[in-house]
């Protein structure tokens, strides 16, 4: 069989980065729960808090480490594989990724080791504030590559001289265009996925009886926190599509499916994108819906994918990938909401809504792998939109080289990914140690071995 | 500033990669001696290292960013002649990085398997950095004297490792495990001095650019101190080394661990020398790759800023965690 290379190089840089994406959006956003259980456990000096730490701190090593060891690739990929890319950007780019290393990375990896080994040697503030530090560091992460990333969805702030481009306002490259928009909803959706997965795993845990207490109480932060962030994501998301529609109206005509520019075009639900016949075939629409949602007209011009012939990108990826990230995000609406109610009403889930919780426990990654996907391809064939195209910029290694390292990652990462989810179920079905005295003595301070661990712990 | 700026960030880089050999090169050394330990051993082996590794991997993050940041066109050369050992090294630290997590968390039955693949991931990494090293000196040129050269410093950069992983185990583990990282740091000096001395005979050898920046008069003797302090230190190590355990014991173990951190630097010094002011031996040099002066000088800002801060906080985190380890725990 026939391979091209340019293919396998795609292919082996979105596999890359896909399987990295997963596990900062999980620490992104888990590192401020640790924050919160930190404080609370400060303000209050209720030992769950610290039960509650002890125990998904322990996930968060887990995560932070699989984010780091694939991210040590990312940084190797842009040069193994795309060569052309730095050369013609790499002005740009690199200051970028650079400014992440300086004030992210250093920072994060260093009090990282004081998060998780360092609390009997230092006092509890220095840890709640290694804690924080730690937070910030992978926000700052996010920052610096969404800048980047977003500034190769709308370019702004440069000059082109030889071939090469070159910031004239710094400012500008950083906070071009489609920045806010995403850096917003890239960080709710890190609170969003650790959110589920948190809410997903204490479920669990509370279904196999595993402990007490305090996995109530995680779980309920967690949806409590799920019930207010995923409309606020739902609302940034439909903010973005606007910025979107300004900058990248081809991509937006790839996400609608629309392919006829119209006024009061309608909003295609489900349906089959048929690039050969440019039409979708069985799809349910709504009247005038599209035009509604992306302009808050209900008689507004939506620009069709014929008017961009040639230049846009392939449809139905696209389009599937956006019906699945917001089906997921409908579906966080409607399940954290309803646990929400239930914890009102009734003061817990009854088992069949902790079951439910259980299988969203990775519904976060679905959808943020198809939101990005919605980006990344709808962005095609452009590389930085409008100025370079990826296939300008590939290393020429033959198919076979890449091919076998694709296979290598391929089977590394199948392993990871198995060890990883198998790793965190092994880790919840037995109580940690601080969980297992809860478990047996029920409430804090009433056994004497009880007592003497919570001096232990508070010293 | 046009002219001072590559300069300065073909310093920092090095700096970076320097600091990557001296510290990965101990945490790598030290998984490169797990299988040596007994259960019990291996886990403060591993605890040794546990708040450090990360930060450390840090440096290459660092060197391979300013490569990117400041010599674009040669960070895609260089790379893209590097890909399969760079793969090679990719696949070995992300194993061994993980491996770090999985073994005290995948459950008791899993852990000799993470144990192992914690060695295996350290061992494929090490060489791979090698095999890198070996063509990068050769001016990424693949022919058959420039391969074997690459297999011969493959085999070295271990040894290396090993040295370094030791004496660090000599500053943090104390008894039974301290008489041992005595004995495997005796066995590793040797291979380890071999391997620098064949290194740098067979360099000028393979490179007739080396050669004649080395071998002309004046600088000759000029650069002497360079192979000089590197056979001093070693000469030092070895002579420390034969006391015996208890006497070891006795001494400050920093001065063990700084006799290699010296060879280090002696050979990334000869290493600069050599190839200064090419980045890519024989095909580029450092103004021809560098990228446009606005983008080195907004960087320029970051690192002025951002590396004496770096600096501070690694020092503090050492101090938090000086003295001697004890077993890895996740203390709430
Ligand atoms: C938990 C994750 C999550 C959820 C529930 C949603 N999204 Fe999203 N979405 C992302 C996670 C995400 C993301 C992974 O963070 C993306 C990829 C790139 C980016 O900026 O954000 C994204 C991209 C993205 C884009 C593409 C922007 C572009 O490429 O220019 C649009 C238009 C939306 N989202 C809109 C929505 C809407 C209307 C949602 C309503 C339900 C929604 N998203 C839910
Ligand atoms: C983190 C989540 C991300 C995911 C899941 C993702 C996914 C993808 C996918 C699937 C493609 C392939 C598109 C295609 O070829 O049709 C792609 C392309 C690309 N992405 Fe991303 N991306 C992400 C973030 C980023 C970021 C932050 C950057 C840059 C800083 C980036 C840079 C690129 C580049 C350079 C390409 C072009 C190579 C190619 O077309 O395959 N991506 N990405
Ligand atoms: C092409 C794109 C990317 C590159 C080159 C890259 C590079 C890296 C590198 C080298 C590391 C390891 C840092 C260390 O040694 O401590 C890392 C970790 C990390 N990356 Fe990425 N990354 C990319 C995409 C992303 C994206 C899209 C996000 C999030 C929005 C992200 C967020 C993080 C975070 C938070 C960490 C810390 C480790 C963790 O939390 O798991 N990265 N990345």
């Amino acid at each position: 069989m026939e391979f091209d290379p340019i293919v396998l190089s795609r292919v082996q840089f979105a596999l890359n980065i896909s399987f990295h994406i997963l596990f900062p959006t999980i620490t992104i956003g888990l590192a401020y729960f640790l924050l919160f259980f930190r404080i609370r456990y400060t303000q209050t000096n209720d030992p769950h808090w610290e039960f509650i730490y002890a125990f998904w701190v322990k996930v968060f090593a887990l995560t932070f480490a699989l984010g780091v060891v694939t991210g040590i690739v990312m940084s190797f990929q842009f040069g193994t594989n795309w060569p052309g890319f730095m050369e013609k950007v790499g002005n740009i780019a690199g200051p970028l990724l650079g400014y992440e290393v300086l004030t992210a990375f250093f920072l994060e990896a260093s009090f990282l080791g004081i998060m998780l080994f360092g609390r009997r040697r230092v006092s509890n503030r220095l840890h709640l504030i290694s804690t924080a530090i730690v937070a910030v560091g992978t926000t700052l992460s996010a920052f610096w590559i969404l800048s980047l990333n977003s500034w190769m969805q709308t370019p702004a702030g440069f000059t082109y001289e030889n071939g090469v481009m070159i910031a004239d306002s710094w400012l500008a490259v950083i906070f071009n265009p489609s920045f806010p928009y995403r850096f917003a909803h890239m960080m709710v959706a890190s609170l969003l996925t650790a959110s589920f997965f948190v809410a997903g795993v204490s479920a669990w845990r509370v279904l196999k009886g595993v402990d007490g207490p305090a996995t109530k109480k995680v779980l309920k932060v967690a949806i409590i926190a799920a019930t207010f962030l995923t409309p606020v994501q739902i609302l940034i998301g439909d903010l973005h599509g606007l910025n979107t529609l300004e900058h990248q109206p081809a991509k937006v005509a790839a996400m609608e499916g629309v392919w006829d520019t119209q006024n009061g075009a309608a909003l295609t639900l489900f349906g089959f994108p048929d690039e050969e016949a440019r039409t979708t075939h069985a799809a349910i629409k709504i009247p005038k819906l599209a035009s509604f949602v992306l302009t808050h007209d209900w008689n507004g011009e939506v620009k069709g994918l014929n008017d961009f012939k040639g230049k846009h990108p392939p449809v139905a990826p696209v389009f599937w990938s956006f019906r699945v990230m917001v089906g997921v995000g409908m579906l966080m609406l409607l399940v954290a909401w309803a646990s929400s109610w239930q914890l009102w009403r009734k003061g817990e889930l009854n088992r069949f809504t902790l079951k439910v919780v259980f299988c969203m426990t990775f519904s976060g990654w679905v959808a943020v792998l198809a939101g990005w996907y919605v980006t990344e391809i709808g962005r095609q064939p452009w590389m930085v939109t409008g100025l370079v195209t990826t296939a300008e910029v590939v290393a020429d290694h033959t198919a076979g080289t890449v091919l076998t390292t694709l296979i290598a990652y391929v089977l590394m990462y199948a392993f990871l990914l198995v060890s990883y989810i198998g790793t965190i179920f092994y880790l919840s079905s037995k109580p940690a140690q601080s969980l297992l005295r809860m478990h047996n003595y029920n409430l804090p301070g009433r056994h004497p071995e009880d007592r003497a661990f919570n001096n232990l712990i508070s010293d | 500033m046009e002219t001072a700026l590559p300069l300065i960030f073909v310093a920092v880089m090095g700096l970076s990669l320097l600091l990557y050999v001296i510290l990965d090169g101990y945490d790598l050394g030290v998984g490169l001696l797990l299988p040596f330990g007994n259960d019990q051993e291996k886990d403060i082996m591993i605890a040794s290292i546990g708040p450090f590794w990360d930060a450390n991997e840090t440096w290459i993050v660092m060197g391979i960013g300013i490569l990117l940041i400041a010599f674009p066109s040669a960070h895609g050369i260089i790379l893209t002649s590097l890909y399969l050992p760079a793969t090679i090294m990719l696949l070995g630290l992300i194993l061994r990085g993980v491996a770090f997590d999985f073994r005290v968390k995948a459950g008791a039955e899993k852990k000799a398997m993470w144990n192992r693949f914690f060695f295996i991931g350290s061992l494929v990494a090490s060489m791979a950095q090698g095999w890198m090293l070996g063509s990068y000196i050769t001016g990424l040129n693949g022919s058959f004297t420039n391969t074997v050269f690459s297999i011969l410093i493959a085999f070295c950069l271990p040894a290396l490792y090993c040295v370094l992983g030791s004496t660090w185990l000599l500053i943090k583990t104390e008894g039974e495990l301290f008489a041992k990282a005595v004995g495997w740091a005796r066995k590793s000096v040797l291979p380890m001095a071999l391997g620098l001395f064949f290194v740098s005979i067979a360099t000028p050898m393979v490179s007739e650019v080396i050669a004649e920046r080395w071998f002309q008069l004046p600088n000759f003797i000029g650069l002497m101190p360079i192979p000089i302090s590197s056979a001093i230190a070693l000469i030092l190590l070895t002579v420390l080394l034969r006391r015996d355990v208890e006497a070891l014991r006795a001494i400050n173990p920093w001065l063990l661990f700084i006799c290699p951190v010296i060879v280090c630097l002696m050979a990334a010094l000869g290493l600069a020398y050599s190839i200064f002011p090419d980045i890519i031996i024989g095909q580029m040099t450092i103004w021809e790759a560098a990228s446009h002066t606005s983008s080195l000088m907004f960087t320029f800002y970051g690192v002025v800023i951002a590396l004496p801060l770096i600096t501070l906080y690694t020092i503090f985190i050492y101090r938090v965690f000086s003295g001697k380890a004890t077993e890895l725990s996740y203390d709430a």
